[in-house]
């Protein structure tokens, strides 16, 4: 288990990789995004964006589940208060295969909550092409109890 | 004199009510499991040893859930305000967003009520029929608590 003294500076994990299907985005985008572009790939809105497009929330979405499997599960997280950036660089299209990393790059105790550690990341996703879809930059909460040196 | 098209007609400042959503267990769980499979984000018994204390939504489904409200409410909404009578406006994908927040968590049954603010407009550089709308974005929840808020973008036909 993963704890705040495992998250050095510098530290980065791998996410990914996600093949990503048509299928997928159609039932994402039904559910949280019905704009024609994330539905139908013949639609005129996805004709001026070169086809299906995956929903922005949605590869967030599927970013969440590579940290979820890259770390967080195997880690003492307590969640995310939020995200400075959030940027969709690149559209996200049927079979793409997304892969990327998420790299430390500064660490505290909360004052408030001395109980949270206070993680920043700069996350990254690219498709196959070596193409950035997504760059995120943001916080994750690590428990402090667990660290091993302050364990009673 | 033209008629003044959608994006002309927005104007900062317009709170745009996008509806309100209560937060099920099922919903909850089945998002969780597709995409955010964390403890607390599963069962009431899995957060019991996290600082949520209970069963809670990830925050990408509170957002997602956002998205949502938008497209069913948001741009019927913006319509009925500005008194605009053109065709359907054209959305085009968005570049991103800023300063998400989940400042509390989202328990089962709570009822979120979604709102946009617009800040600013602009239009694109250089592909010159398209323009930007920024908004401030919210969710309440029933004891009027803020959970959820970020500084959003919206692409759209200039004409």
């Amino acid at each position: 288990m993963l704890s705040y003294d495992d998250f050095p500076i510098g530290r980065s994990f791998k996410l990914g990789p996600h093949l990503i299907t048509a299928e997928e985005i159609i039932e994402f985008a039904q559910e949280f995004d019905p704009q024609p572009f994330h539905l139908d790939g013949n639609s005129e809105q996805a004709k001026q964006v070169g086809g299906l497009i995956a929903s922005g929330w949605h590869t967030c979405s599927i970013f969440m589940r590579m940290l979820c499997d890259a770390y967080i599960l195997d880690s003492a997280s307590q969640g995310s208060a939020g995200l400075e950036d959030v940027r969709w660089l690149k559209p996200v299209r049927p079979a793409d295969t997304l892969s990327g990393s998420a790299t430390v790059i500064s660490r505290r105790v909360s004052k408030s909550n001395p109980r949270l550690g206070l993680v920043g990341f700069d996350y990254t996703l690219e498709n196959q092409h070596g193409e950035t879809v997504m760059k995120i930059a943001g916080m994750g909460m690590i428990d402090t109890l667990s660290s091993k040196g302050e364990q009673q | 004199m033209s008629t003044p098209t959608f994006f002309e007609l927005l104007e900062s400042d317009m709170k745009i009510e996008l509806g309100s959503h209560t937060f099920g267990a099922e919903e909850i769980i089945l998002f969780a499991t597709k995409f955010d499979p964390q403890p607390f984000h599963l069962s009431d018994e899995g957060a019991r040893n996290s600082h949520f204390g209970k069963l809670c939504a990830s925050g990408w489904h509170t957002a997602s859930i956002w998205m949502r409200k938008n497209m069913d409410n948001g741009i019927d909404e913006m319509i009925r305000m500005t008194g605009y009578e053109g065709p359907a406006p054209v959305l085009g994908p968005s570049p991103g967003i800023k300063n998400i927040r989940w400042q509390h968590p989202v328990f089962v049954g709570d009822t979120i009520r979604y709102s946009s603010t617009l800040t600013t407009k602009k239009r694109h550089p250089k592909r010159s029929e398209w323009g930007r709308v920024m908004n401030q974005s919210h969710g309440v929840n029933q004891d009027g608590k803020l959970v959820f808020s970020m500084d959003g973008s919206v692409t759209m036909r200039v004409d």
